[in-house]
């Protein structure tokens, strides 16, 4: 039988590493999964390289990891969302090292990564210092730059429901990087509201079927 | 007297075209979605995964999971969809959007756009999806003070911060005048009461010209 629910967080981020790269989905704090995000402060891993939208909200989730120092390195879109506080700190006294990326290249470079896709050319900052360092092509007369793919060892995802098979459904814009991160994940871990039957999440609103998802844990 | 925020964005609404799905940058731009003449449908595209954005919500509606691209609350409105990020950038990257509204820091005379870092070594610059938007949308347009606070142009000969996209603003609106970039430079299209040629050019670093059917900006109270 296949059943990817798990009991606690402890078992939801068994196997993370020191070093390793994390993709933590969510658009700010929405869709964000802030207790399994939160839950990794209670390990000892550290110098995680943390892939998000955002730095997180406040004091919660991803601003709570890094503010506990858990990450060396985040690649982000937009650092300073709502209430930057904890990115301000760490970025004005240099504890982090933080890697811009375009929201469109992030998102698909983690799409690439999840096709097995060897990366791709794009318009996006192919004349801007974002491009600096990378091969650059000129394609139907229009500057292009490549973009690698983007992997994590651990994607961590936040949904409303979902079956034992790991089946997602999620809420309005709640959706955002889920589905992208939970292909690029080698694993991938879902914190969800509700768990469902087997058979009773509607198929036609099935955003992440569940070979996208290793484990699933309610909080 | 200048135009108020509420009165720019009231302007570069008026120029949204029936049918047209247009994505609005966060800050001021987020004010152009409630001025659009109710006789035009136009669908309001989110970069978190959203097309038929409408209105914030009334006290009592609010949805938590449904916010737009600046994070604030929002509502769908009838025939909206969710979708996820890479088909929200899908759209971007890929030529369906047919405008796109952003802030800038500074315009150049040939459309460059610098909108995304400042050279602060104590602020993280952001980039959002501010270069997709600028290199995927059909037509970006920018609606920005014309001036910086310390009264510094934010139209420049070439812009003196990193650039978003290079030659892809297409017209300006500025809380003074309305502007279009053009083969030959910056025409003015519009402008305020009060001003003139000689006046508007002393508050711009490149040199401007005035379209002949030029005519004077009037924006209601707002």
């Amino acid at each position: 039988m296949i059943d990817k629910r798990v009991p606690d967080f402890a078992a939801a981020l068994a196997g993370l590493k020191d070093g390793q790269t994390i993709l933590c989905a969510g658009f700010g704090a929405v869709g964000e999964p802030v207790a399994l995000i939160e839950a990794i402060i209670e390990t000892a891993v550290r110098d995680l390289v943390v892939v998000c939208n955002n730095a997180g909200s406040g004091l919660t989730g991803v601003a709570a990891l890094l503010k506990a120092g858990r990450a060396r390195k985040l690649i982000c879109s937009y650092p300073r969302s709502t209430d930057p506080q904890v990115i301000d700190a760490l970025y004005a006294e240099k504890k982090i090292e933080l890697e811009i990326v375009p929201q469109g290249t992030l998102s698909e470079r983690m799409r690439a990564a999840g096709a097995g896709i060897g990366g791709f050319f794009t318009r996006t900052g192919a004349e801007t210092e974002l491009a600096r360092g990378k091969e650059l092509r000129e394609i139907d007369g229009q500057l292009h730059v490549f973009e690698k793919p983007l992997a994590g060892d651990f994607a961590l995802l936040k949904a409303h429901r979902a079956d034992r098979w790991g089946n997602l459904v999620y809420r309005k814009s709640a959706r955002n990087f889920n589905p992208v991160m939970a292909m690029a994940g080698k694993v991938t871990v879902a914190q969800v509201s509700e768990i469902a039957e087997l058979g009773a999440l509607d198929p036609e609103a099935i955003a992440t079927p569940g070979i996208f998802v290793d484990r699933v844990v309610v909080a | 007297m200048t135009l108020s925020r509420r009165q720019m964005a009231w302007r570069a609404a008026q120029d949204i075209a029936e049918g047209h799905y247009v994505n609005l940058g966060i800050g001021l731009p987020t004010l152009v979605s409630d001025y659009v003449p109710a006789s035009r449908e136009v669908v309001f595209h989110s970069e978190n995964g959203i097309l038929g954005m409408g209105p914030a919500p009334q006290p009592g509606d609010e949805d938590k999971d449904l916010i737009n691209a600046g994070k604030g609350l929002t509502t769908l409105l009838p025939g909206g969809a969710y979708f996820h990020h890479n088909d929200a950038f899908l759209m971007i990257r890929g030529g369906h959007i047919d405008l796109s509204i952003m802030g800038a820091y500074e315009v150049s005379e040939r459309g460059d756009l610098a909108n995304w870092a400042t050279n602060s070594d104590r602020l993280a610059p952001g980039v959002g999806g501010a270069m997709d938007l600028a290199s995927g949308a059909k037509e970006v347009r920018v609606l920005m003070e014309h001036n910086a606070k310390d009264g510094a142009p934010r139209l420049r000969r070439r812009c003196t911060l990193p650039l978003t996209g290079r030659g892809c603003v297409t017209r300006i609106y500025t809380n003074l005048a309305v502007l279009d970039v053009t083969r030959d430079g910056l025409v003015i299209r519009e402008m305020i009461e009060g001003l003139d040629l000689a006046k508007l050019q002393a508050l711009t670093e490149p040199a401007l010209s005035l379209a002949n059917d030029w005519r004077r900006l009037v924006a209601p109270d707002l």
